[in-house]
C-alpha cells in the first residue's frame, strides 16, 4: 500500500467518523445557542432512533420506512422532553438546566434497559447496506454505511443551512440564538422556534443513531453516551453554539481520532484516544473558549 | 383620533428590592406622539419594557385598545400591533439587514404585503437598501438605528415604542431619523418616545411626561413645556432632593 | 461547655456503631456502611459544587483514584504477584495498613485536584462542568489502559475487606467536622461570595481562584477517602464501577438535600438510599399471593431520575437550600448572611 492509498483510506475513515460527530454536535450546538442548555440527553436520541428503527423492523416495516419512523420517534421524544422537562427550567441557572438533562439521560437510558434490557441487540440491515466497495485492488475499501453516513449528513446539513436562511422559523432560530430579548420584542414565537430546534436536533441525532447502530451492528441503551461526549468535544472545539463551528469541530475531531489510531502502535497512544481528545477539550475551554470559529461571549441584558 | 390607545394606571414595577416605577399613570391617545423625559435611571426604559411585556408589573394595569395587556407575553403584545424599538437598538448583529427586517414581520398574517413594506422601508432609508445583504453588526450606529426603527415598523404597528433613537448617533442622522418620525406621525402612527434630548423630543411630541426616580413629576403639552424650560429642568433634577434609583 | 452536645452525640454514635453490627442483620449494616461512605462523598462534593458554585462532575473520578490507589497500597504482596505481576518495584514489595493507605489515597487526590484545579477553576458555569466531566472520562480511560497498575477493564480484586461500620463512622465524623469548620468560617463566607457573584467578591478583596481551588482540593481529598473506604468495602471493582451511573446517584443525593448544606447532603443521602433500597426490592418483583409482580429492572433508577427532575423544577435549591440543623452551638454565630 503506498502513501497515497493509505492517506485516501484514512481520509475516508476520517470523513465518515467526522460526519457522525458533526451530525450529533450540530444539534447540541443549536440547543445550547437558544437555551444555554448543555443537553446530556441529546445522545439518548440516538438510542431512541436506533431502537425505534429496530422495533419497526421487528414489526415488519420495510427497512427504509422503519428508519424514517425511527427518526420521527426521536423527534417526538425530543418534543416531549422539551415540553415536560426543559420548559419548566427554562431561564434557570445553567447548572439547573444541565442537571435536568443529566437526570433525563438517566431516565431515558434506564427506560431503554427496562424495555429492551441492557444487553446489546442485533441491528438487522438489508444486504445493500452491508455492501463494501474496493478500490486499488482492495487496498482502499469502504462500505455503503460509510457512504451513507457522509451523504446523509451532507443532506441534513444542507437542509439545515437552507432552513435557517430561508424560513421564518429558521431566521427566528438564528435571531433567538443571537439575542433572545430582542427576539421577543420583534414578535418571534420563541416557543415554536425552540420546539422546532428540538425536532431538528433530535431527528439528526436519531439519524446518527441509526447510522451508528448500522456501523456497530448492535443497539443498546447506553449507545448514545460515548458519541454524546464526542459531540460535546466537537461542538466546543468548533465553538459552542455555532452551527458551522459544530460541523467544523465534528470533522476536526473525526480526523484527529483517525490520526491517533493510525499512530505507530509502539507509542501506545491509540488506547488513550479518549484521554487525548478530552485533554484537547479542556485545553480549548481554557485557551480558546470560543472554539475554532471564535463564538463571541454572550452579552446579557 | 382622540380615543385613548394606551393607558397605564398606577403602575408599579420592581427589579428585586428596587422599585423602578412607582404609581405611574399615563395615557397616549390614538395618533398622538408622547415623549417620556427624565434623567438616567428615572424609569423611562422600564415603562416601555413594562408595556411590551418584558417586565411584569407588580401592581397597576396597562391597557391597550381597551384590553388589559399586563398579563400578556411580549409575543402576544407584538401581535396586537405594539412594536418596541429597544434601548441600544438590539439589531441581530450576525444577520443581514434584510433578515432583520423580515424578522420584524414575524407576527404579520398578511404575508403578501411584506415585500411591499420592505420596499417602503428601503425607500425611507435608501442606505439600508445598499446594505441589504450586509450583516447588521457591520453597520454604523446610525444605520443600526434606522434598521431598528424599520424592523419595528415591519410589524405595521399601531403603536410604536421608541427608546432613545438619538443616542450615540451623529446629529445629521438624528435629524434624518426624526424627519422620518414626523412623517410617520402624519400617517397616524401613535408613538411613545423615550428621549434624553429634550429639544428634539418636544419638537416632535404633542405631549410629554417627566419621570424622576420612577415617578411622574411633570406632564403637559409639548408647547407648554417648550415655553417653560425651567420647570422641566427643575422636574428633571428635583430641586435639592436629588436621588437616583439607577433602576432603568 | 460548647462541645458537650457534640461529645454526647459522638459517644452515642460510637456506642451504636460498635453495637449495631452485632444486633442488626448484615443487610442493614451494609446499607449503613454505603450510606456513610456516600455522606462523605456527597458532603465533600457539596463543598465545591454547592458552597463555591463550581459545579464539578468529576468527583467520581477522584473517588476512583482513591479506590485504586488504596487498593494497590494495601494489596498483600502475594496477591500483588498474582494479580498485578508487572507492578513497579516500589509498589510491589510491601503493603500498607488501612489508615495510612486511606490517607495517602486522599492526599493523592488532593494533589491531583490542586494541579488540575489551577487551570480549571477559571472556568465558569457549564464549562467547568463539562471540563470536570472530561476529567472523569480521562481517569476512566487511563484506569482501563494502565493495566500494570489496575488490571485494566478487568475486575480489580483481592483487596482486603477493611471497611467496617466503625471505620466509616469515624471518617464520617472527621469529614463532617472538618467540612463544617471550613464551610462556616470566614473562608466559608468567601466561598459563598464567589458563588453569588465572582466579580463582586473580587471587589471586596476575595481571591476567587484560590478560594475555589482550596474548596475543590479539600473536596477531592474526601472523595479519595470515600473511594478508599468503598474499595475496601466492595473488595473487587472495575473502572466501570466509578462512572456515570455513580455520578448521577451522587448528584441526585446532593441536589435533593440542598447543595450548600451539610445537613442537606446528609439527608439527601439518607433519603435516596432508603428510597433506592425500597425500590430495588420492589424492582426484583414480588409475589403478593394473588398477584405476582414481574421484575422490572431499571425502574428504581427511573424513579430516582424523576425525583431529580421534580427537584430541579420545583425546588432547585434542594430540601434544605443553604440551611443547616446544628449540633454544635458555637457554629450558630457563624451563620452566614448571604
Amino acid at each position: 500500500m503506498n502513501l497515497l492509498e493509505y492517506s485516501l483510506q484514512q481520509i475516508i475513515n476520517a470523513v465518515s467518523q467526522g460526519s457522525m460527530f458533526a451530525l450529533v454536535a450540530v444539534g447540541l450546538s443549536i440547543i445550547f445557542s437558544l437555551l444555554r442548555l448543555t443537553n446530556f440527553a441529546h445522545g439518548d436520541m440516538m438510542m431512541v432512533g436506533a431502537f425505534g428503527t429496530l422495533v419497526m423492523q421487528l414489526a415488519g416495516v420495510p427497512f427504509l420506512l422503519a428508519v424514517l419512523l425511527g427518526i420521527v420517534i426521536s423527534a417526538l421524544v425530543g418534543i416531549i422532553i422539551e415540553r415536560i422537562a426543559y420548559r419548566p427550567v427554562r431561564g434557570a441557572p445553567d447548572v439547573t438546566m444541565l442537571l435536568t438533562s443529566v437526570a433525563l439521560t438517566y431516565i431515558l437510558e434506564n427506560l431503554g434497559i427496562l424495555l429492551f434490557t441492557s444487553s446489546p441487540r442485533n441491528f438487522p440491515l438489508p444486504d445493500w447496506m452491508n455492501a463494501s466497495f474496493n478500490l486499488a485492488d482492495g487496498r482502499i475499501s469502504f462500505t455503503s454505511i460509510n457512504l451513507l453516513t457522509f451523504g446523509l449528513t451532507l443532506l441534513a446539513l444542507l437542509f439545515l443551512a437552507w432552513f435557517v436562511r430561508n424560513t421564518q422559523v429558521g431566521l427566528g432560530m438564528r435571531a433567538a440564538a443571537e439575542d433572545l430579548t430582542a427576539s421577543y420584542l420583534v414578535g418571534i414565537n420563541v416557543n415554536t422556534v425552540i420546539v422546532v430546534a428540538f425536532v431538528m436536533a433530535s431527528s439528526f441525532a436519531g439519524l446518527a443513531g441509526v447510522l451508528w447502530a448500522a456501523q456497530a451492528g448492535v443497539v443498546e441503551p447506553h449507545m448514545g453516551f460515548t458519541p454524546l461526549l464526542k459531540a460535546f468535544v466537537a461542538a466546543i472545539i468548533g465553538g459552542f453554539g455555532s452551527i458551522p463551528g459544530a460541523i467544523i469541530g465534528g470533522f476536526v475531531l473525526g480526523a484527529l481520532e483517525v490520526l491517533i489510531q493510525s499512530l505507530p502502535s509502539e507509542w501506545g497512544l491509540g488506547a488513550y484516544r479518549d484521554a487525548i481528545v478530552f485533554t484537547l477539550l479542556i485545553a480549548f475551554l481554557l485557551f480558546r473558549p470560543g472554539g475554532i470559529v471564535g463564538v463571541k461571549q454572550e452579552v446579557k441584558l | 383620533m382622540s380615543e385613548t390607545l394606551l393607558k397605564l394606571e398606577r403602575l408599579e414595577v420592581g427589579y428585586g428590592a428596587v422599585r423602578a416605577l412607582k404609581n405611574v399613570s399615563l395615557e397616549v391617545k390614538s395618533g398622538e406622539v408622547v415623549a417620556l423625559l427624565g434623567a438616567n435611571g428615572a424609569g423611562k426604559s422600564t415603562t416601555l419594557r413594562a408595556v411590551s411585556g418584558l417586565v411584569k408589573a407588580k401592581a397597576g394595569s396597562i391597557s391597550y385598545a381597551n384590553q388589559n395587556i399586563s398579563k400578556l407575553n411580549p409575543t402576544q403584545i407584538v401581535a396586537l400591533g405594539v412594536s418596541h424599538s429597544p434601548e441600544g437598538r438590539r439589531v441581530f448583529p450576525g444577520m443581514t439587514v434584510l433578515e432583520n427586517l423580515r424578522l420584524g414581520a414575524s407576527q404579520r398574517t398578511d404575508k403578501e404585503n411584506i415585500q411591499a413594506d420592505l420596499d417602503r422601508m428601503f425607500e425611507m432609508f435608501p442606505i439600508l437598501s445598499e446594505r441589504k445583504t450586509q450583516t447588521a453588526g457591520t453597520l454604523s450606529g446610525g444605520e443600526q438605528q434606522m434598521l431598528a426603527l424599520t424592523r419595528a415598523l415591519m410589524n405595521r404597528p399601531k403603536m410604536l415604542l421608541l427608546d432613545e433613537p438619538s443616542l450615540g448617533i451623529a446629529p445629521l442622522i438624528v435629524r434624518q431619523i426624526f424627519a422620518t418620525l414626523s412623517e410617520l406621525k402624519k400617517t397616524g402612527t401613535t408613538i411613545l418616545l423615550v428621549e434624553q434630548n429634550v429639544n428634539i423630543a418636544l419638537n416632535l411630541a404633542d405631549r410629554a411626561y417627566v419621570l424622576r426616580t420612577g415617578e411622574i413629576v411633570l406632564e403637559g403639552s409639548a408647547s407648554e413645556l417648550r415655553a417653560n424650560r425651567e420647570r422641566v429642568a427643575q422636574a428633571y433634577l428635583g430641586g435639592a432632593t436629588l436621588h437616583d434609583s439607577r433602576a432603568a | 461547655m460548647k462541645y458537650s452536645r457534640l461529645i454526647i452525640a459522638l459517644g452515642a454514635l460510637l456506642a451504636f456503631t460498635l453495637l449495631l453490627p452485632n444486633i442488626l442483620p448484615q443487610y442493614f449494616v451494609r446499607v449503613l456502611i454505603v450510606m456513610g461512605i456516600n455522606i462523605i462523598l456527597v458532603s465533600s462534593l457539596g463543598l465545591s459544587n454547592g458552597f463555591t458554585g463550581v459545579f464539578s462532575l468529576g468527583h467520581v473520578g477522584f473517588m476512583a483514584l482513591g479506590a485504586y490507589s488504596s487498593g494497590i497500597l494495601t494489596l498483600s504482596v502475594t496477591k500483588k504477584l498474582a494479580y498485578l505481576p508487572n507492578l513497579p518495584g516500589f509498589l510491589a514489595g510491601y503493603n500498607l495498613p488501612f489508615l495510612p493507605a486511606t490517607i495517602i489515597a486522599g492526599l493523592l487526590c488532593a494533589v491531583v485536584a490542586f494541579l488540575i484545579g489551577i487551570p480549571l477553576m477559571r472556568l465558569s458555569g457549564n464549562y467547568v462542568s463539562v471540563a470536570t466531566l472530561g476529567f472523569l472520562v480521562i481517569v476512566n480511560n487511563v484506569l482501563i489502559n494502565a493495566e500494570t497498575l489496575t488490571r485494566g477493564a478487568r475486575t480489580f480484586t483481592g483487596i482486603p475487606d477493611f471497611t467496617t461500620l466503625a471505620w466509616v463512622m469515624a471518617w464520617l465524623v472527621v469529614t463532617l467536622v472538618v467540612l463544617s469548620r471550613i464551610a462556616y468560617s470566614p473562608f466559608g463566607r468567601a466561598m459563598r461570595a464567589t458563588r453569588e457573584d465572582g466579580i463582586a467578591a473580587q471587589g471586596v478583596g476575595i481571591q476567587v481562584l484560590p478560594t475555589r481551588l482550596i474548596a475543590f482540593t479539600i473536596g477531592a481529598f474526601f472523595a479519595g477517602i470515600g473511594g478508599a473506604l468503598y474499595a475496601h468495602y466492595l473488595v473487587s471493582f472495575s473502572p466501570a464501577t466509578f462512572y456515570i451511573a455513580m455520578m448521577v446517584t451522587q448528584l441526585t443525593m446532593l441536589v435533593l438535600g440542598g447543595q450548600a448544606s451539610l445537613t442537606g447532603a446528609t439527608l439527601g443521602v439518607v433519603i435516596v438510599t432508603i428510597l433506592s433500597e425500597l425500590l430495588r426490592n420492589l424492582e426484583r418483583g414480588f409475589d403478593l399471593g394473588f398477584v405476582k409482580l414481574p421484575a422490572v429492572f431499571g425502574a428504581s433508577q427511573i424513579a430516582l431520575g424523576l425525583i431529580f427532575i421534580l427537584v430541579m423544577v420545583f425546588r432547585p435549591q434542594g430540601l434544605f437550600g443553604d440551611n443547616e440543623i446544628r449540633f454544635v452551638a458555637s457554629h450558630k454565630n457563624n451563620k452566614p448572611k448571604v
